[in-house]
């Protein structure tokens, strides 16, 4: 790795925390961000020549509230900030920011930084593309190509989401425990917002998408290290890195969708499912169940499985029941019914499935499964055109494909006796 | 003499890396090891999963506690560590109390699951 790589990845880390630094001490998020931009240049033309200061952090914010200020004054015609190089106690300077700045310290900076990113007001896709440009620090051009969307358009969904923060308030109070806890859970769902755009791309945009989830992970590992506690962030941190491990597996060479039990398990990522089965033994010492948790239970049972039919869909079930109860949705019990086909057998699971129809109908894997289930029941016809409705509701080509191949089964069991009988 | 070298450095960055970058590290980390290898000079290599996989067990008086999350503390030193195969998490917490037990000073142990083991043997 050379300089500029070495610089670059250091500045990558360090920038929730100096961004959160610099949004606390500027309360403004466009002169953060400025000042931010202002001491990475320094950092570039400063770093190779000085060496890499010992608290990346520390150094970037210093010099970039040193930066700020500068323009602020430069702004009302003062006198400039020194230059950093002729700052002769940086060094002290720095342990000193660094004292003050302790891990309670950056813990709220940090959590606020993410926590502006997912006011209620903003819709999901301007949270998630404000956190990737804000406390990512991913360019407009990379969020734009990950969302499929023009460089401009992007750009102007950015600048509306800021404008719309600006004008709600940012919360710079030091947050008691009620309310941490509250930010912490709606930067947990802005955080698989971000995974899941990521993780529910095609085959085709799966690598400029897939950048998402390593993006994500990243956020909840940071999350995880500044609230080592919280079973949920745990739950949430093991459950994204179990689905994103499956991610090699998930597509076939043509590029369409090959199912959970069909999937060839020795591509999926052992590391990431070793870190996310020992975040899903931590969180469960806690004995605080939360939804997060429980889908990671779930996502580890997959994984533990060396073969599909190895799978333990009896504690499966168990788990969606937990979940039900924890968080109660028709997509919950539509998830559940699979489990219980597995372990009762179609005619079960359907009469399950049934009930939801009127939440559902709207539902691609609503009708996919049920279509499945009234295959495997020798209900062909009703199960066709279940699929017909699954078609039409498809998110993406992949989607839509893999039922088509359904309904060429349908149509080859159709024609299968004939072809029998003349033999 | 047996020397351990033990790894520091920013999770944040190493984290931070692209899969591409860390096959590159891997990589170059593994042609060293393999000189020292061929030589019959290196014992196990560990790569250990990220700090937020970590447990602690403090003791300072009486009954050890369990604390998520990696050793914090910086009066005390390192001075030696253990590898043990667990089924789970409760079993490396009870090794680790069973060690804690017999240790008349206080102390911490932290749990960190490995990640990559390369069990060479130094034949030395």
């Amino acid at each position: 790795m050379n300089d500029a790589e070495w610089i670059s990845a250091a500045l990558a880390a360090a920038r929730p925390k100096a961004m959160g630094a610099l949004l606390r001490y500027f309360r403004d998020l466009d002169t953060a961000e400025e000042a931010f931009q202002d001491a990475c240049l320094r950092a570039l033309k400063n770093w190779p020549q000085n060496g890499p200061p010992r608290d990346p952090a520390a150094w970037l914010i210093l010099v970039g509230r040193n930066s700020g200020i500068d323009a602020v004054r430069k702004r009302s015609r003062q006198a400039e900030m020194p230059d950093e190089d002729k700052i002769s106690d940086l060094e002290d300077a720095e342990t000193d920011i660094a004292d003050r700045l302790d891990g309670a310290h950056y813990r709220d900076d940090i959590l606020r930084l993410l926590f502006v990113c997912c006011h209620p007001d903003l819709p999901a896709t301007q949270q998630i593309a404000l956190a990737l440009r804000i406390v990512s620090g991913l360019s407009v051009r990379q969020i734009a190509r990950a969302f499929l969307v023009s460089e401009a358009a992007m750009e102007q969904r950015i600048t509306r989401a800021k404008a719309r923060i600006a004008a709600a308030g940012i919360p710079f109070e030091t947050p008691g425990p009620v309310e941490r806890a509250e930010r912490l859970a709606s930067v947990a769902a802005m955080l698989y917002l971000v995974f899941n755009e990521g993780y529910s791309a095609g085959s085709g945009e799966a690598e400029a998408r897939g950048a998402l989830c390593d993006e994500a992970i990243r956020l909840a590992r940071l999350l995880l290290r500044l609230f080592q506690t919280e079973p949920e962030i745990m739950g949430l941190t093991a459950l994204m890195l179990l689905q994103h491990a499956r991610t090699p597996a998930r597509f076939d060479a043509d590029g369409e969708i090959v199912l959970l039990e069909d999937q060839d398990r020795s591509l999926w990522h052992p590391k990431m499912i070793d870190e996310g089965l020992a975040l899903v033994d931590k969180a469960l010492r806690h004995w605080k169940p939360g939804p997060y948790q429980v889908q990671a239970a779930i996502a580890a049972l997959h994984a533990r499985a060396r073969r599909a039919e190895d799978t333990d869909w009896g504690e499966i079930d168990l788990l969606y029941g937990l979940l039900e109860r924890l968080q109660p949705s028709p997509v919950v019990t539509l998830n559940r019914a699979v489990a219980v086909s597995k372990v009762e057998g179609p005619e079960a699971a359907l009469a399950m499935v049934e009930p939801l129809e009127e939440r559902l109908s709207g539902y691609f894997h609503f009708h996919g499964l049920r279509g499945g289930l009234l295959m495997q029941l020798g209900r062909n016809e009703e199960a066709r055109i279940a699929f017909d409705r699954a078609i039409a509701l498809a998110n993406t080509p992949a989607e839509a494909a893999h039922i088509r191949r359904h309904i060429d089964r349908l149509a080859s069991k159709a024609t299968a006796p004939q072809a029998a009988s003349r033999r | 003499m047996l020397y351990a070298i033990l790894c520091y450095a920013s999770e944040d960055v190493v984290s931070g890396w692209s899969k591409e970058q860390d096959d590159a590290v891997m990589a170059k980390l593994a042609a060293v090891q393999e000189k020292y290898a061929r030589a019959g000079k290196l014992g196990p290599v560990a790569r250990l999963l990220p700090t937020t996989a970590a447990t602690t067990l403090r003791k300072v008086k009486g009954e050890p506690v369990v604390i998520d999350g990696p050793f914090a503390e910086t009066k005390e030193q390192f001075l030696g560590f253990y590898t043990v195969d667990c089924a789970d998490l409760d079993e490396a917490v009870q090794f680790a109390r069973e060690i804690s037990d017999v240790n008349p000073s206080g102390g911490s142990y932290e749990i960190r699951p490995v990640g990559v083991l390369n069990p060479v043997k130094a034949t030395i």
